[in-house]
């Protein structure tokens, strides 16, 4: 059994019920990432994963525990988080914000150590914004800032990392920047990461296993060669397309139907009158 | 490649310039309570105020220095000091400069409280207890109203809002049905005033702070810091959100109404010591102890000012306006700034 897993869950917010009698497994070492249409209920899925949403029935299982029964901090030292909407309080340096992700190992005695010293400081340099420490973190690009949030959650030291969608609000260049440091830290430093992702195309590229959802179902799971087919895009999506090989890497690369050529390829039946 | 300098241990501890700021906070507060101790019918110079604070002075300086005057002045002080470390806790939970319990209710439900017990003729000891229940009644409002679904920023702000203008039309009726004797010990109440206050306000004040600031400082301290980056940041890094907000609010609202019990609502302090000991330390977090020692200087400095006027004035006057004023700066300065 792997060590993140969540059987028979009903998720929801007050009443409004968003997925029933989800069973998921994130396997050990893998970068999963999760995709799904608006609404299908994978942030959802992510948060429960994280503890920040209880499930009203089923389990999330940590190391084969209730995630819920275990005490906060033992859950912070395993499984780290970095959600959509973190926000970085004013005037607060790289060097703090990254020194922060080392809350769940200090406490009232053990305030600051030789081990948070290196630790901070490797996760400024595996992310790349060790030259930045001094710099106030609102003054940085949205590239630059991201790598910054995710030093913090490296510093957190987790085995298992969760990644709501860690490339929205950035361009191209530093969607691909931030995906890249993704899958080093998962090759080099082992750890599992769980990625909520939009793109499906990044979703293929960089998952060594996909979770597809749709209306709060997983329908696809396993590896993104054998999940994202042109079926299973036009029955999560709605989506009709073609999947051809990425040039560059082989992997899915699924390229939406173009509607106006198929309209000149099979044309309408011309209406009388 | 890297270009650090030193340790990432001493970039991410206490900034100098908060222990600047705390520092030069704290021996401007004992400059300003020199003076004024020295302040009165009987003026007396500083040097022999502070000469009197060491037991060295004459009987009668003895008697006006540390029987009259230094009461109302350790008072002013921990007034100042609880208001302070409310409104840092409170600004720190709702993420807003704003969000002080001036605002947000806790003030007006110590007022409105107090308000009726002066309405019904009660003892000053009556009054302070009901000051003290009517703030902690309030806080609890706010999380019962707003707190079901744990209590956010915005949620927070409106309920407290909310409340607030509640408070202040009970308050406002209360005076319509009040007698004209009553109606002035109430307006002056709520004004805010360290006229005769002694130790029997500065004793449980203290106390209350003895036991508050170790937990706020300590044990609050470090997860609102966390608390600052966002609620799912905050849980995902082990913090107890709803635990630590619910003990914040309770024991910031516990602070503001025991200030409020001991001097009455004095306006704007809560408000703008945490704020303006952000702005002079630029550092994260909700500044604790230079809002501690910010909070201290406003209402020493504030005190100073009243018993100055050409009139001597309640306290909460001169908060009032300078206060006010701070704000009304505040708002076009960050406006402009883009931040608010």
């Amino acid at each position: 059994m792997s060590r993140l897993s969540g059987t028979g869950m009903t998720l929801a917010y007050d009443k409004r019920v968003i997925a029933e009698d989800l069973s998921v497994d994130i396997p050990d070492g893998s970068f999963t990432v999760i995709i799904g249409p608006n609404a299908c209920g994978k942030s959802t899925l992510l948060r429960a994963l994280s503890r920040l949403l209880k499930p009203t029935a089923g389990s999330v299982l940590l190391d084969g525990s209730d995630v819920h029964s275990l005490p906060t901090r033992q859950v912070a030292k395993t499984l780290g988080l970095l959600p959509q909407s973190s926000t970085a309080p004013d005037g607060i340096t790289v060097a703090e914000l990254v020194a922060r992700g080392r809350y769940p190992h200090q406490s009232l005695i053990r305030r600051w150590s030789t081990t948070d010293e290196q630790v901070v400081t490797e996760s400024m340099e595996a992310t790349g914004v060790a030259d930045l420490a001094d710099r106030n973190v609102d003054e940085l690009s949205g590239g630059q800032r991201q790598r910054v949030w995710l030093a913090m959650a490296l510093a957190q030291q987790t085995p298992l990392l969760l990644l709501d969608e860690p490339t929205t609000f950035l361009d191209i260049a530093h969607q691909i920047e931030v995906l890249d440091l993704c899958a080093q830290l998962h090759e080099t430093q082992g750890r599992t990461l769980v990625a909520v992702l939009h793109d499906l195309n990044h979703a293929a590229r960089y998952a060594t296993h996909l979770i597809a959802m749709r209306e709060g179902k997983i329908v696809g799971s396993g590896r993104p060669e054998d999940v994202l087919t042109a079926e299973l895009v036009a029955e999560v999506f709605g989506l009709p397309c073609r999947v051809i090989d990425d040039p560059e890497t082989g992997t899915p690369l699924v390229v939406p139907a173009a509607r106006r050529r198929a309209e000149v390829a099979h044309p309408a039946p011309a209406v009388p009158g | 490649m890297t270009t650090l300098n030193g340790t990432i241990g001493s970039r991410v501890g206490v900034r100098p310039r908060a222990v600047i700021v705390g520092i030069v906070a704290v021996l401007g507060t004992a400059v300003i309570s020199v003076l004024t101790l020295g302040t009165g019918e009987f003026p007396i110079p500083p040097a022999d105020v502070v000469r009197t604070l060491f037991g060295q002075g004459t009987p009668a300086q003895d008697f006006i220095v540390n029987e009259l005057r230094l009461p109302r002045m350790i008072t002013a002080i921990l007034v100042g000091m609880a208001l302070a470390a409310g409104g840092a806790v409170f600004q720190s939970l709702v993420r807003n400069p704003l969000g002080s319990p001036d605002i947000l209710g806790i003030t007006n439900g110590a007022g409105t409280a107090a308000l009726t017990v002066v309405i019904l003729g009660g003892s000053s000891t009556q009054l302070s207890l009901a000051a003290v229940a009517g703030g902690l009644g309030a806080a609890l409002l706010i999380q019962l109203i707003g707190g079901r679904h744990g209590l956010h920023g915005y949620r927070f702000i409106l309920v407290g809002i909310g409340l607030a203008a509640i408070f202040t039309g009970i308050s406002g009726y209360l005076l319509t049905r009040g007698v004209q004797m009553e109606n002035a010990r109430a307006m002056l109440w709520l004004t805010g005033s360290l006229d005769g206050r002694d130790w029997q306000q500065a004793g449980p004040l203290l106390g209350v702070l003895a036991v508050t600031l170790p937990i706020l400082l300590l044990a609050c301290g470090p997860g609102l810091r966390i608390l600052e980056m966002g609620d799912d940041a905050a849980a995902a890094l082990g913090v107890p959100v709803r635990v630590l907000r619910t003990s914040a609010l309770f024991v910031a609202a516990l602070l503001v109404s025991c200030a409020a019990a001991a001097a009455g609502p004095v306006a704007f302090v809560a408000l703008i010591a945490p704020h303006l000991a952000k702005r002079l330390t630029r550092a994260p977090g909700p500044n604790l102890v230079p809002s501690l020692a910010m909070g201290a200087l406003l209402l020493v400095g504030a005190d100073w000012i009243a018993q100055h006027a050409a009139r001597p004035l309640p306290v909460g006057v001169v908060t009032g306006i300078v206060g006010g004023a701070y704000l009304v700066w505040l708002l076009t300065t960050e406006r402009r700034a883009g931040r608010i």
